[in-house]
């Protein structure tokens, strides 16, 4: 499997003495949705900020598909395309034309640059914003044309930073969907996230940071399977009878009220076994969701044994 | 990165730069023109019939390559520092830092950039002052060339001040309290015979005053200054700036972390 982006021993240590990484190192597969995910200050940014050469590092290296940034500048900067966290296109520009100009920057020939503007505007739900000075964008619409702007050269690897920060619900949603398609058809997707469920959601790999260190480098289906016990929040088509239990062992319930009804389930108990006490009792399961983030969970247990 | 990229890349910044100082002519190409138009009718007109002659010519004549200049210099200047500092400002540089464009290409783009902005103003200023005096070019390639190397040396200039500038403040220190003295003192107003030897010596280390006289000699056909030695000190100029710039935007001077 080629390595989309491999860190190694990454340090940064900043003017002030403020050491933001102490020596990562991380790989990508490509391919991979990979989540970056820590607390504030914990050095995602400055990751992000060394990968892009915006930030000079202290020492280590970065390699993008084999390639070590410091020796190939330019053609590892072909190979990816940042998203940042903070809002830095000319806002006195229009929306077409910041794309177009990034397009250019990527040695794009007009005419090439003018339909890959207009095939991601369109994606991203810009198009007929194009005419449009990008200062009169919503929140939302500044995060889209950033990832527009990132996807015009078509990179292999696209690195986001936090990307759906105070983006409304249904836009993150529809964000997840064009992430997630983008995706499957090859795209190698590196983002940080304050949104757990985001990153449970889209990502197959996964790796916490904290303070300057790599607390947890795993894929996403073994860090949830290390959870003891998980709270579900059933909702029934049918009354829940008063006295109602589900004599299992590793099971717990809790009614809220005649349709809802809270489970937890422990030591390997499957779910599976819950759902045939309800329809051995008739009481037909309208949905179900987890109390409780499960990556959340894991993601404070992992900071609290590293402090 | 492959030539042909490169220089869609330089083409990219370079259109960048003139769509901007287009989009704001009123605050880019007409004050210039308004308050140097105002110099003629001031200087040029009223105080100069009773000035006569300077340097052996009309002081009106005298004066019209001095003020055509101070407007390329300091017009090629502040497009750059202003339209860099501005994108530092907006983090929209980081566009251009995150992408594959090689530090000399974008350097070349705004210096392109501060010549067409500068160039530009000449052009609108010349012909202003072609309504108050005749101007017989006496060798169109010492005119042209002093023009665009002096745009040269004031846009990378301008580059310098805007990776080094932190604050609004800092791009306007250096106009005010170096260039615009520099501009008054490099013989735009008079001519260096009229002052005693030791501001002559002064003036001379003034690099404007070389400028301003060099293209008062492509236009008048005369001159207070040697011209190949104008023209050396001009190179020496662009190629100290130049290494600088290089090496700060490799450094990430003002830039990167």
């Amino acid at each position: 499997m080629t390595i989309a982006i491999s860190i190694q021993n990454l340090a940064k240590t900043y003017a002030n003495g403020f050491e933001a990484l102490k020596g990562i190192t991380l790989e990508v597969e490509q391919g991979d949705f990979f989540a970056l995910l820590g607390p504030n200050g914990a050095g995602k940014s400055t990751t992000i900020g060394v990968i892009s050469t915006l930030v000079n590092k202290t020492s280590g290296s970065v390699e993008v598909f084999g390639k070590n940034v410091d020796a190939h500048v330019y053609e590892t900067k072909l190979d990816f395309g940042v998203v940042p966290q903070e809002v830095n296109f000319s806002l006195f520009e229009k929306v077409g034309d910041i794309v177009m100009t990034q397009a250019g920057y990527y040695g794009l020939p007009r005419k090439l640059a003018a339909e890959r503007c207009e095939k991601y505007l369109r994606k991203l739900g810009l198009w007929e914003k194009r005419n449009d000075r990008s200062r009169t964008l919503s929140g939302g619409m500044k995060r889209r044309l950033m990832i527009a702007r990132a996807l015009v050269h078509e990179p292999r690897l696209l690195i986001l930073d936090e990307p759906t920060a105070g983006v409304d619900i249904e836009l993150r949603r529809s964000m997840w969907e064009f992430l997630t398609e983008i995706n499957n058809n090859g795209t190698t997707i590196i983002l940080t996230t304050h949104y757990l469920e985001e990153a449970e959601q889209l990502c197959r790999n996964i790796a916490i940071i904290d303070e300057g260190k790599i607390v947890e480098n795993t894929s996403m289906r073994k860090l949830l399977s290390e959870l003891d016990s998980q709270v579900y929040i059933l909702e029934t088509t049918s009354q829940i009878p008063s006295g109602f239990d589900l004599n299992l062992d590793n099971a717990s319930l809790e009614i809220v009220d005649e349709h809802c009804i809270e489970v937890t389930v422990s030591g390997g108990l499957s779910i599976n076994d819950v759902f045939a006490v309800f329809s051995e009792a008739q009481i037909k399961i309208d949905s179900m969701r987890n109390k409780t983030n499960r990556l959340e969970q894991l993601f404070l247990s992992k900071l609290e044994s590293n402090d | 990165m492959f030539s042909n990229h490169k220089y869609i890349a330089f083409e990219t910044i370079v259109i960048r730069e003139i769509r901007r100082f287009g989009r704001i002519w009123l605050q880019t190409l007409v004050p210039p023109a308004i308050t140097i138009g105002l110099y003629f009718v001031i200087f040029g007109n009223l105080v100069g019939r009773r000035i006569g002659e300077m340097g052996g010519f009309q002081y009106m004549e005298f004066i019209v390559p001095g003020l055509i200049m101070m407007a390329v210099i300091q017009n090629s200047y502040s497009n750059v520092v202003s339209s860099f500092f501005s994108h530092k400002f907006q983090h929209s540089v980081e566009e251009l830092l995150v992408s594959p464009v090689p530090n000399y290409v974008i350097l070349c783009g705004f210096i392109v950039g501060g010549m067409a902005r500068g160039l530009a103003v000449g052009i609108i200023v010349t012909f202003i002052s072609l309504l108050f005096a005749d101007l017989e070019i006496q060798n169109l390639f010492i005119t042209i060339s002093v023009v665009l190397l002096t745009s040269i040396v004031f846009a990378l200039a301008g580059f310098i001040n805007a990776l080094f500038a932190n604050s609004f403040d800092d791009i306007s220190i250096i106009p005010t309290f170096v260039l615009t003295p520099l501009i008054y003192l490099g013989g735009v107003f008079y001519s260096v015979e009229l002052l005693p030897p030791f501001w002559k010596f002064v003036s001379a280390l003034n690099p404007i005053f070389y400028m301003v006289n060099t293209f008062r000699y492509g236009i008048l056909g005369s001159s207070d200054v040697d011209i190949t030695w104008a023209f050396f000190i001009l190179f020496v100029f662009i190629v100290i700036l130049f290494t600088s710039c290089i090496l700060l935007l490799r450094r990430g001077t003002g830039l990167r972390t």
